[in-house]
């Protein structure tokens, strides 16, 4: 079986011109960065907070926070990945204010019982793609995300959605490697048995798609 | 190999980061165990599918009044100093 191809992103060099550019005051510059990265922040902030009004605040705080700190931004890492772990940390933010009941960290403890080991074994057929309109399917995928604790959507989304390495995600998140590894694994494995359940069903012709309640832990 | 090994190696194995050696030991235990075969497929999909899917679209409507506040307010913090991230 082949490896998952990464998205592939711009080049560093162009990226950092523009930051550069920006720094020295160039708005235009800035305003680029922007244009270049803001369906991106949306979309993240969007995962992390499930709430619309929530991501159009982080778009506009995100970017805000990175135009006034670009002097503090030290190169060290691509811009978009410090520009993602503004936007994590601000998304987290009002995740926290929505949900004050909720401990809600990325280094919250997970349960470590055997959460993600596989139950459903049955193949996908026919292609969920073709079984389902795309309005449904798109539905099915933002119910069957939205159940899985914050820290595991959120490394899934910055890496097999966004398309970041292990190592940018692991900056992006202030995790380590073997940590974003993990959770990456069980995110991986936990989508594919609840979609399971969906994708077998109607092949199978039982049971209905209800997926029941928000995972968050 | 055991299919809680193969398990413990897939995300690995779906990301191509794993040497030649493991690599053919986790296609040696695929070509025999049916389950972790459609378990490893099953996520490979899972992966594609959202990627493909791009949930949560930025409409062109909104991006445009988000850019118009976003430089707009990057002017107006020019002139009152930075906020700390």
């Amino acid at each position: 079986m082949s490896a998952i191809q990464p998205n592939i992103q711009q080049p560093v060099s162009e990226e950092m011109e523009l930051v550069r550019r920006a720094k020295r005051g160039d708005d235009t510059a800035f305003e680029e960065l922007v244009r270049r990265y803001d369906r991106n922040v949306f979309r993240i902030a969007q995962h992390i907070t499930q709430n619309r009004e929530d991501a159009e605040d982080v778009v506009q705080d995100a970017f805000l926070k990175a135009y006034g700190n670009l002097a503090q931004f030290q190169e060290q890492s691509k811009f978009y990945t410090w520009l993602v772990r503004i936007a994590v940390n601000e998304a987290l933010m009002r995740l926290r204010r929505r949900r004050p009941e909720r401990m809600v960290s990325l280094d919250e403890e997970v349960k470590t019982e055997d959460d993600s080991l596989p139950r459903e074994v049955a193949d996908w057929s026919p292609n969920p793609e073709q079984m389902y309109n795309q309005s449904e399917l798109r539905d099915i995928l933002t119910r069957t995300i939205q159940g899985l604790p914050p820290g595991f959507r959120t490394v899934f989304v910055l890496r097999d959605v966004e398309g970041l390495s292990t190592e940018e995600t692991a900056q992006a998140l202030e995790l380590s490697i073997p940590a974003v590894k993990s959770r990456l694994l069980r995110a991986r494995l936990q989508l594919r048995e609840r979609l399971s359940r969906f994708f077998q069903k109607r092949a199978n012709g039982n049971g209905d798609d209800k997926i029941s309640g928000d995972g968050d832990q | 190999m055991k299919c809680t090994e193969f398990l413990s190696e897939l995300t690995n194995y779906l990301d191509g980061v794993i040497d030649a050696q493991t690599k053919a030991e986790l296609d040696d235990h695929l070509a025999w165990c049916h389950n972790c075969y459609v378990v490893c497929d099953t996520t490979k999909k899972t992966i594609e599918i959202y990627r493909n899917q791009e949930l949560y679209e930025l409409p062109d409507d909104l991006r445009g009044r988000l850019q118009t506040a976003i430089m707009s307010k990057c002017t107006a913090q020019k002139k009152s100093g930075p906020q700390k991230v």
